[in-house]
């Protein structure tokens, strides 16, 4: 592979198309591992880029974001304007265009790629799903299709990995001699863009034909809203006239859907014939089954609770091996290098930080393989198909409910999931309730203080168990949480925002392992590029707040486990948590559960190591140095000889785990997926503030009760 | 006979007339194939009555009541 020269001299090549496509699957197998993700400057949006070798001349590849239109309401939708115009920072304008699309789908298909080949961009189709024709009965004369479009059309498929060097010779025919094929659907269009493009020259703005054309088309859409900032009250006038002189007072969105269908269905005349369908009947059959009011239901359950089960169970042997793993490899550091500062950084902060990361990689694994398994079978469809009545409920929709319920097992790959909603406020609501989903982080914390202090009771005959049902009312609770949040967000927050759901449900379809693989592995370097960097960075910061200031000379008379202990409640994070245990006073807390809750900000489970250590200096007496974790916090008691671990305060401690945004790693990913740090700290202000208010009500009204 | 398209009950077939109100989602619905003179057929509704499943040009698009209600459509069979 010849060097990849700068980056930004390589011409630039884009895919773009409807969903449902193949588009990424295409894009995989043009640029392979050498891929690059980012959000676009400003946007949520995830910008896919990578480098690619076309007859040997490297080019840059970048993916737009799957769309059916080049119509823009929302800044998230201008990306495709913004990327054909080269209005894109650090992006120049597309040295070719690769139109990806359905060939079992051309009508629908062509209404987006008849807006880019008005665009006059140089361009090509990519008629993928090629293999699938034969089987919705559909006949194309492709030679035809190109000598009509006036671009070349190389049949694909990209799941199968077929035609693609044909794609790559037409590309480079298309890069060597770049002929932009000027379509002209509506010359009365055209003349209103021309004379638009002369009025905003005189004034000394700069803008481009795709975008004004949309900014006529749209009324009230984002190209009209962001040149109505650069030109002012004038231009209201100004595309009022015009568009009253492209369509005679009627809606001119109408009118282009109207003409483009027509134009399409002038093109495809003689070009496409549509026989029987016969694998029709199989997958209506199917359909009857997947959607019927109760076996629908039952199956998606049982979907479901398959989903949940592996992410849960089936990743728990990696993630201990992945841990045993990351101690093994801190404890040979130890043991190896001469103690140091640098010994302890490199097992402590290096080994024990990237170990966090990975240790999520598992899960983030198999829930993907499932979420791509069921997306590429069009099953994920269906499920919001269902599952819209009951997610309405709380102002999200049915693709809201995957990443939901993967955030019992974790919130990252959860809120990762969330890439499945296209609608950008419900995925907003749905990232803000992923948290409260009791994650598997929760579960120890809750194991350790529910068996120490919640009695065994039994009612019902032995059915129910007290403890259990606390267990319960903690799931029930980070629900409930949850629930409200997506509500309260939705309704406050998008007041005016229309709630909508158009789902295309794609034909059934066997997965294919070729296109499975190379999503999950695209899906794995995000992870681990990403999220890494940040979650890597934290672990450091803490790190240093944990282990600074420090004495290594351990003074005569103290053993070396009580000299860490100390070192500990000295450093930066322990006097922090004493400075500021009385704001957790009012809960029952004491300055060491104060400090043990104040190191599991990072990550709730790091609680119970923290505890471990710090009652470890309350062992002065022999018997209870070799006491379980549960012995010592039953027994510790405040100064004045009170228990600290009272049943109030321990509701209260619970609850306060089950609401808090105690997880750096969801911080960060939830950074990542929202573009902005505002989200995530708005999060975790919000869900800290309803874990104090909750373990103080509970502490406050629960001492009051009678012992109970 | 002029109706909307949340009317038609599954298997019943209308050609879209047009739209109470031009809003985005009536655009969208155009966008993506529910142009004047296009025939569609009501597939199914989900359990809950809501939302409907209807094809169009051969593709199956799944969209709520409400908004099936805003598209006029004149019912064929």
């Amino acid at each position: 592979m010849s060097a990849i020269a700068s980056p930004e001299k390589l011409p630039v090549v884009v895919t773009l198309g409807n969903p449902n496509t193949g588009k990424s699957t295409l894009f995989n197998c043009l640029t392979g591992l050498r891929q690059k993700v980012g959000n676009y400057p400003g946007v949520t949006v995830e910008q896919v880029s990578g480098y690619s070798e076309v007859a040997g001349q490297q080019v840059r590849l970048v993916d737009v974001p799957g769309t059916y239109s080049l119509a823009a309401m929302s800044p998230d939708e201008i990306i495709a304007v913004d990327v054909l115009r080269g209005g894109i920072a650090d992006l120049p304008p597309p040295a070719a265009v690769i139109i990806v699309v359905d060939a079992t789908n051309l009508r629908r298909n062509l209404f987006l790629a008849s807006q880019i080949l008005e665009a006059g961009v140089p361009a090509l189709i990519a008629l993928n799903m090629i293999d699938r024709l034969s089987n919705e009965g559909i006949t194309l004369d492709i030679d035809a299709l190109a000598a009509r479009l006036g671009v070349p059309v190389v049949p694909i498929s990209a799941a199968h990995g077929t035609g693609i060097e044909q794609l790559k010779t037409a590309l480079d025919g298309v890069l060597r001699a770049p002929a932009a094929p000027h379509l002209v659907l509506n010359p009365a269009l055209e003349d209103a863009v021309a004379k638009l493009t002369a009025r905003l020259t005189e004034r000394g703005i700069a803008t481009s034909a795709i975008e004004l054309r949309r900014a006529l088309i749209d009324t009230g859409g984002y190209a009209e809203q962001r040149l109505s900032q650069a030109v002012g009250s004038e231009l209201d006038t100004m595309l009022a006239t015009l568009r009253h002189d492209i369509g005679g007072g009627r809606n001119l969105a109408t009118l282009e859907a109207r003409d483009r269908y027509s134009w399409i269905q002038a093109q495809l005349k003689g070009v496409e014939a549509r026989g029987p369908t016969p694998r029709r009947a199989v997958a209506d059959a199917a359909d009857k089954l997947v959607n019927h009011p109760l076996i629908g239901t039952l199956l998606f359950g049982l979907v479901m609770a398959m989903v949940f089960q592996a992410v849960f169970a089936w990743a728990a042997p990696l993630v201990d091996a992945i841990d045993y793993v990351t101690s093994a490899l801190g404890n040979a550091v130890t043991a190896s290098l001469p103690p140091s500062l640098f010994a302890r950084f490199l097992a402590e902060g290096v080994i024990a930080g990237v170990g966090s990361v990975v240790v999520f990689l598992p899960q983030i694994i198999i829930l993907f393989t499932f979420i791509i398994i069921l997306e590429d079978t069009g099953y994920m469809a269906r499920a919001a198909f269902l599952m819209d009545r009951a997610m309405r409920a709380l102002g999200l929709s049915g693709q809201s409910f995957i990443p939901m319920l993967s955030s019992f097992a974790c919130a990252v790959p959860g809120i990762m999931g969330t890439r499945v909603i296209p609608n950008r406020h419900d995925r907003l609501a749905t990232i803000m309730a992923a948290p409260f989903m009791t994650c598997s982080a929760r579960l120890p914390v809750y194991s350790l203080l529910i068996a120490a202090f919640v009695p065994q009771r039994h009612f019902l005959g032995g059915m129910i168990n007290l403890q259990g049902l606390v267990l319960f009312a903690l799931y029930m609770l980070g629900i409930v949480g949850g629930a409200l949040t997506a509500w309260l967000i939705s309704r406050l927050y998008w007041s005016r925002a229309k709630a909508r759901f158009l789902l295309e449900m794609p034909p059934y379809r066997m997965p294919n392992v070729r296109a499975v693989l190379s999503k999950l592995q695209s899906r794995a370097i995000v992870f681990l590029q990403r999220a890494g960097t940040i979650i890597f960075s934290v672990a450091l910061v803490v790190w240093v707040l944990a282990s600074f200031p420090r004495d290594d000379t351990v003074p005569s008379g103290v053993s070396r486990s009580d000299h860490a202990a100390q070192q500990l409640a000295d450093s930066y994070l322990g006097r922090m948590s004493r400075g500021i245990t009385p704001i957790f006073e009012p809960l029952g807390w004491d300055w060491k559960v104060t400090a043990a809750v104040l190191a599991s900000f990072p990550a709730r489970e790091v609680v119970i190591a923290a505890l471990g250590t710090i009652y470890a200096v309350d062992s002065t007496t022999e018997d209870h140095a070799n006491a379980t974790l549960t012995s010592r916090i039953r027994a510790a008691k405040h100064p004045d000889g009170t228990p600290v671990y009272t049943l109030p305060m321990v509701f209260g401690l619970l609850i306060f785990y089950a609401l808090c945004l105690q997880c750096v790693s969801t911080i960060a990913v939830m950074r990542r997926e929202t573009g902005t740090w505002g989200w995530p700290l708005f999060a975790w202000v919000y869900m800290s503030s309803l874990g104090y208010l909750g373990a103080y009500l509970a502490f406050t009204f629960g001492s009051r009760l009678p012992t109970l | 006979m002029r109706t909307t398209l949340a009317a038609l009950r599954p298997g019943q077939t209308g050609v879209v007339e047009g739209y109470s109100d031009i809003d985005e989602t009536a655009q969208r619905l155009m966008q993506m194939g529910l142009v004047e003179g296009m025939e569609i057929e009501v597939l199914r509704y989900a359990p809950a009555g809501d939302p409907i499943e209807i094809r169009v040009m051969g593709y199956a698009l799944s969209l709520r009541g409400k908004e099936a209600a805003n598209v006029l459509v004149s019912r064929v069979s």
